[in-house]
């Protein structure tokens, strides 16, 4: 048993970090923020070279074929980084979702381009009633026309396809299609974009049944988890760093124990949370029985220790932490955006309520 | 990152679970809830027993009556012993902390003399550390030892010791140098407590228990052999028991955290809230799985520290993450108990009303004391400032 990185999972993540670090300095991220989509195309390019954009999915459609753990792992170091644009979209979401309900001549026609760097994809799931349940779903796409709104789409503006979760199961629309009608919905996190989707009589291809979703939307959801994990771990080393180098009274700041244990408590979050996130990753790549628990026990530990971390590391900042020229702010706009996505705490305590209590069964087992 | 069960490690399961299988006593839950005093000889002879079988030191070198076993095969010990819900062991602070520190520092003399009767619970070790005026500022103890010939002279007061009441030999930290800094001046010393001038008191705790005990040392002779480590190291050999205290001991309660939920769901089935059983109730749901999440996270985070120390070689600072994960969720679940339980849950053991014979009303006090022993939580959030995010030292 060995809960830590292999040789070529270590390589994988720091590769990551250097490359982040070159391709989007903070510098990069505060320039693609203030534009519409958030999406730089020659950025992109460069991490479907890297092997970013095919990462988990098999080389038979154009991917690299690696595992669950080394996804996360190039999630913790996007968040990290802040990385603006849809790699979450398109590759953790949109592209688990076709290599999980699409058929092959699909997956060549939606997948292939998306592992080459060629096509961007998002999946639509919420509507008015922002409900994460995929049953709550009321668009239909009835002889394969869909009418209705989804909303929260991230990066619908700069995706080719876009996925739709409807009551009659999972589409697929052509982003230039008939009918549909994208309008940004004004975020907190000016790094991933998210957009009203309308579509009227626009045609749809069918990929399955919502019932096919599950795992695609775990493994989603531990990439989200993880992109929180990395942006505690760059909130925690840009907060410690401040109280390593702010005198007041003569003295560093996190000499003052008011101060050091929030950082202390930071580093516990982070921690955890990383655990969490790297556990669910192996439960899904094995797929233990415990998986789905597995998710949601990291989605709902990280969705709310993003918060508290960001919390804690504004607080140590004082009024530096409080301006727009400090990047702490902009980490914690992207962990409240993602504390709600495909989830937040209250929602995947809930799920861990229906497999663990009304379950005696699974506890039982494990304990 | 792999965490199935290696092929040695399945062996190491399967060898344990056939020896559990043959030798747990039947008979421990007739005993379980009697005071230890009464208890103790039934662990003495389960320890014996576990010792005669090579299993009561699997962490211990093999030349020292051990098994060499690596931390994961440490992890799976414990999960086998409370899978079968095995008895505990007599010696468990001998086993868990004053062994590992005598075979990290004592000489061959002091290994051989002590190391097996430790093993077989011949002789029970309690370990003298916090004073009245030294808990948190442990490095400030003024128990002193003065050396007189061939012997030192202690003087002075130890608190809080567990196990003292029917301790044989004890860990002591004292001060042999007080004109140098604190941490400078102080020697481990193993002791007889049958020496003349030991006093042991009971401590009541807030419980009504004592599991502690308050020790008075008076003109008390020492053999200087004794001296663990060098004269004036006791710092190190001392932090280094605390390192193991830190480390090892999460592994167990995690076992004893998924009991304690395990038996909340069930309870929560049965009890009724507005009507409806309080497992069906949104808001108690939600408590029970966060609860359930965060005990499960306990044993990620230290499997994953158990990893990093398999690379690096010696229990770290990490610890102390563990000692606040555990200590603080540990008053949550409790906290969660007591609001199932209503009015209930302040019922004591005797109360024919109790739940579970007031192991809850019991919990809920006794896990006051987990954010304060084995190093406050106060003091594991310095440690992890100062030696682990490189924050100034801030005392």
């Amino acid at each position: 048993m060995q809960f830590g990185l292999n040789e070529s999972q270590q390589m994988l993540q720091d590769n990551a970090r250097k490359f982040f670090a070159g391709e989007c300095p903070m510098s990069e991220v505060r320039r693609l923020m203030e534009t519409d989509t958030a999406f730089d195309k020659s950025l992109w390019t460069k991490m479907a070279e890297q092997g970013y954009t095919g990462i988990i999915f098999s080389e038979e459609y154009g991917g690299v074929g690696l595992g669950k753990v080394e996804l996360i792992l190039l999630m913790e170091e996007a968040g990290r980084a802040l990385l603006p644009g849809p790699l979450f979209s398109t590759v953790a979401l949109a592209g688990s979702v076709l290599d999980a309900v699409g058929t092959p001549e699909q997956k060549k026609k939606y997948l292939t381009p998306i592992c080459e760097g060629r096509a961007r994809s998002t999946v639509a799931i919420l509507e008015a009633a922002a409900s994460w349940n995929l049953a709550d779903a009321k668009i239909t796409a009835s002889s394969g026309k869909l009418n209705g709104e989804k909303l929260f789409v991230s990066d619908a503006a700069v995706a080719d396809s876009i996925i739709v979760v409807a009551r009659d199961g999972v589409f697929i629309v052509e982003a230039n299609a008939h009918g549909i009608h994208i309008d940004p919905m004004l975020g907190m996190d000016l790094t991933r974009k998210q957009y009203a989707v309308r579509f009227e009589n626009t045609p749809a291809e069918k990929l399955g049944s919502s019932s096919g979703l599950a795992k695609a939307l775990d493994i989603a959801t531990s990439s989200l988890a993880a992109e929180l994990v990395g942006g505690m771990q760059r909130t925690l080393e840009i907060t410690v760093e401040y109280a390593k180098t702010r005198k007041q009274f003569g003295k560093p700041i996190g000499i003052f124990q008011a101060v050091q244990h929030q950082c202390s408590d930071m580093y516990l979050e982070t921690e955890s949370s990383r655990s969490a996130a790297y556990y669910a990753a192996w439960a899904l790549e094995e797929n233990t029985p415990d998986a789905s628990v597995a998710v949601s026990i990291a989605k709902m530990y990280s969705s709310d220790a993003g918060r508290t971390v960001g919390n804690r590391g504004i607080q140590v900042h004082g009024g530096m932490g409080f301006t727009w020229e400090n990047d702490v702010h902009l980490y914690y706009r992207r962990a409240k955006a993602s504390e709600t996505a495909l989830g937040d705490a209250t929602f995947h305590r809930e799920r861990i309520a229906r497999m663990v209590i009304d379950s005696g069964a699974e506890l039982a087992k494990s304990a | 990152m792999d965490l199935n069960l290696t092929a040695e490690e399945l062996q190491f399961r399967d060898e344990l679970r056939a020896w559990l299988g043959a030798n747990v006593p039947k008979d421990w839950d007739e005993w379980r809830e009697k005071p230890l005093e009464e208890s103790f000889p039934y662990l003495r002879a389960w320890q014996r027993k576990l010792n005669e079988g090579r299993w009561a030191a699997v962490s211990w070198p093999k030349e020292y009556g051990g098994r060499g076993a690596t931390l994961m095969q440490q992890a799976i010990f414990w999960e086998e012993m409370a899978r079968v819900e095995a008895p505990p062991m007599a010696n468990s602070l001998g086993l868990g902390l004053i062994g590992p520190t005598i075979i990290a520092y004592g000489t061959e003399a002091q290994k051989h003399r002590f190391i097996p009767k430790i093993l077989s619970a011949e002789e029970i070790w309690c370990q003298g550390f916090s004073e009245p005026n030294a808990g948190s500022d442990l490095a400030s103890l003024q128990t002193e030892a003065r050396l007189e010939g061939s012997h030192y002279i202690v003087n002075g007061q130890k608190v809080w010791t567990s196990y003292g009441w029917v301790g044989n030999w004890c860990e002591l930290v004292v001060r042999t140098d007080a004109s140098v800094a604190k941490h400078k001046g102080l020697t481990v010393l193993l002791i007889d407590m049958k020496s003349p001038g030991v006093e042991v008191r009971p401590l009541r705790q807030m419980t009504g228990e004592s599991e502690f005990n308050e020790i008075f040392f008076r003109d008390v002779r020492v053999p200087a052999e004794n001296v663990l480590g060098k004269v004036n190291d006791g710092w190190n050999v001392a932090v280094s028991t605390l390192m193991y205290e830190r480390g090892s001991y999460g592994a167990r309660l995690h076992l004893l955290f998924k009991r304690s939920i395990k038996r909340l769901i069930e309870l929560a089935h049965k009890i009724q809230k507005d009507g409806h059983p309080a497992a069906q109730d949104p808001l108690m749901r939600q408590k029970l799985a966060q609860c359930y999440a965060e005990i499960e996270i306990m044993r990620l985070n230290q499997m994953r520290a158990f990893s990093r120390i398999t690379a690096t070689g010696v229990p770290g600072p990490e610890g102390s993450i563990q000692k606040i994960f555990w200590s603080e969720l540990n008053q949550r679940v409790q906290q969660i108990a007591q609001e199932l339980l209503g009015p209930y849950g302040q019922l004591l053991n005797g109360d024919s009303r109790a739940v579970d014979k007031g192991i809850w009303s019991y919990g809920y006090l006794r896990t006051r004391g987990n954010t304060i022993e084995a190093g406050t939580s106060e003091v594991q959030r310095n440690i992890i400032g100062h030696f682990v995010l490189g924050l100034p030292r801030s005392y």
